[in-house]
């Protein structure tokens, strides 16, 4: 740990365990005027994975903007292993990876220059890197693809070295923006699972934004984001309770009434 | 955060962005190609009408094709910078630059780090560039060589800096040609690349002006000048004054709470 990513090894370890992965406390934005997000809070924490549900135009992808700094918030605050987002980015930075919605992986390149790259961006030298960019290949079951160039791998493959990616400098945070899109049903699956178990193993946080509800797995903590307020938030029982439904599906369809989807 | 971490980050951004350009050869190709026509083929047809006459840094009167090189070598650069960094709101909107947006490092030092990998690819493509045009014929003083290093990474920086600020506008890459036509165009024509500045002035008047008011102009009178181991002084600052100005902008453009970024708006979402 001591030698990884842009951290010293003191500014690393603290602060204590006990912080939460995220935080959003009354987090707003507003676009030309128009209210984007209206004060969301939530708390994730390590070994968490939360779904951010939303049909589109909820928000999801705005929030996800203002927690990787491409916006900055003017409302609220983000909290990131208990660094402030706007004065420590560096350090809450630091602790977060991310899967964007596009792909975003240099198709010429390949995977290990895919990888070390990202390393880099973190601050690690050159052998550290390659010894991260293989170990988190393995876990995703890409470890023979380290030479290949990404344009010759599947979508489902492309996706898996984005989180290995996301995950290469050990981040407590997670966030993956629809992660599933233009996936076919098999490759969707098995990356769903797939994040699952890297959650449980890892014990990393996961933020999950999609509008599928089968992506939620029954024990999943569940966020329903609708024209960007929190609709719900809790277990897959306690959401379906909430909204007086029979089925996650149901309960969404009813939050989320009157979104076009 | 150590020194050590930051070299780390400069060294894998300029690597990735050699490795694609060692990968996107059509790319290379096309950047060698347009400079050379214009070698081969313009100045070749225009040097009978157009003889230079004798004008600083040339000791002699010089052929049409040895006057334009400077400004091709400017041309490159010109081509390349608007490129590298148009291709990160290109590359499916946005999608290179927020990779490289979330890396913990300061912002300003991503972005610097960036237009220095442009920079350097821009320098490449420069060199091959006059090893062809020395081969032709046109050949400055080997020293001079050396001496350009300089007013290539200025200029690399200043032209890359100019797309990064333009990149922060533009959304999609249809407004490349836009770019073409209202920024690369009127920067390489209204300048001192094809046509010493006195030249232009005895043709019109309003042209010499907006030539004397571009900082191209100076970006390639400092190219040229130091080919032929002269230091102009003038061009030097405005070139260096232009630079600092519009990494600033860029770096203020690329910044979450004051930039455009958060006027832009996100994807729809």
């Amino acid at each position: 740990m001591a030698t990884t990513g842009v951290l010293e090894q003191g500014e690393r370890d603290e602060p204590p365990g006990d912080e939460p992965a995220l935080s959003v406390r009354d987090l707003g934005f507003s676009y030309s005027g128009q209210p984007v997000l209206e004060s969301l809070s939530f708390v994730l924490r390590a070994g968490e994975f939360a779904v951010l549900l939303g049909p589109n135009g909820a928000g999801k992808t705005t929030l996800f903007s203002l927690i990787t700094r491409l916006y900055a918030y003017r409302q609220g605050g983000i909290c990131i292993g208990g660094h402030d987002l706007n004065r420590h980015s560096v350090q809450a930075h630091a602790r977060m990876g991310v899967v964007f919605q596009q792909p975003t992986l240099d198709l010429d390149l390949t995977v290990r220059q895919n990888l070390t790259y990202h390393a880099a961006l973190h601050g690690m030298a050159p052998a550290e890197a390659r010894r991260r960019a293989s170990l988190q290949l393995a876990r995703v079951g890409l470890q023979d693809s380290l030479r290949q160039r990404v344009r010759h791998l599947s979508g489902g493959q492309r996706r898996r070295i984005e989180i290995a990616r996301g995950l290469l400098h050990d981040p407590q945070l997670l966030l993956l923006d629809e992660p599933t899109v233009g996936l076919d049903i098999a490759s969707r699956r098995a990356l769903v699972d797939h994040v699952h178990q890297l959650c449980r193993e890892q014990g990393v946080a996961v933020l999950w934004a999609t509008h599928l509800i089968d992506e939620v797995h029954p024990d999943d903590r569940v966020i329903v984001l609708h024209r960007g307020q929190i609709r719900a938030d809790g277990s897959v029982t306690e959401v379906v309770s909430h909204a007086g439904s029979a089925s996650i599906g149901e309960a969404f369809d009813r939050l989320t009434q009157g979104a076009a989807r | 955060m150590n020194l050590a971490r930051y070299g780390h980050c400069l060294r894998g951004v300029v690597s990735r962005e050699l490795l694609r350009f060692v990968h996107q050869r059509s790319r290379f190709v096309a950047a060698l190609v347009r400079p050379l026509v214009w070698l081969f083929v313009f100045a070749a047809g225009f040097r009978m009408a157009l003889g230079v006459a004798m004008t600083e840094p040339y000791q002699t009167y010089v052929l049409y094709e040895v006057y334009i090189v400077p400004g091709l070598v400017g041309m490159i650069q010109l081509f390349n910078g608007m490129q590298s960094s148009l291709s990160m709101v290109y590359d499916r909107e946005m999608g290179s630059m927020r990779v490289l947006l979330v890396s913990p490092f300061p912002r300003w030092y991503l972005l610097v780090s960036k237009l220095l990998a442009g920079t350097l690819v821009s320098i490449v493509q420069v060199y091959v560039f006059l090893a062809i045009a020395y081969l032709y014929g046109v050949q400055a003083p080997l020293a001079g060589y050396v001496l350009v290093l300089p007013a290539l990474v200025v200029t690399g920086f200043m032209v890359g800096a100019l797309g990064m600020l333009l990149s922060s506008f533009v959304r999609q890459l249809e407004n490349f040609a836009g770019i073409m036509n209202f920024v690369i165009f009127p920067m390489f024509f209204l300048s001192s690349a094809l046509y010493p500045l006195w030249r232009i002035r005895e043709g019109s008047y309003l042209v010499y002006q907006l030539a004397a008011f571009n900082p191209f102009t100076y970006a390639v009178e400092m190219i040229r000048f130091a080919m032929y181991e002269r230091f102009h002084a003038e061009a030097v600052s405005i070139s260096l004054v232009t630079t600092v100005v519009l990494l600033g902008l860029a770096i203020l453009a690329y910044n979450p709470a004051r930039g455009m970024m958060a006027r832009k708006g996100g994807s729809g979402e």
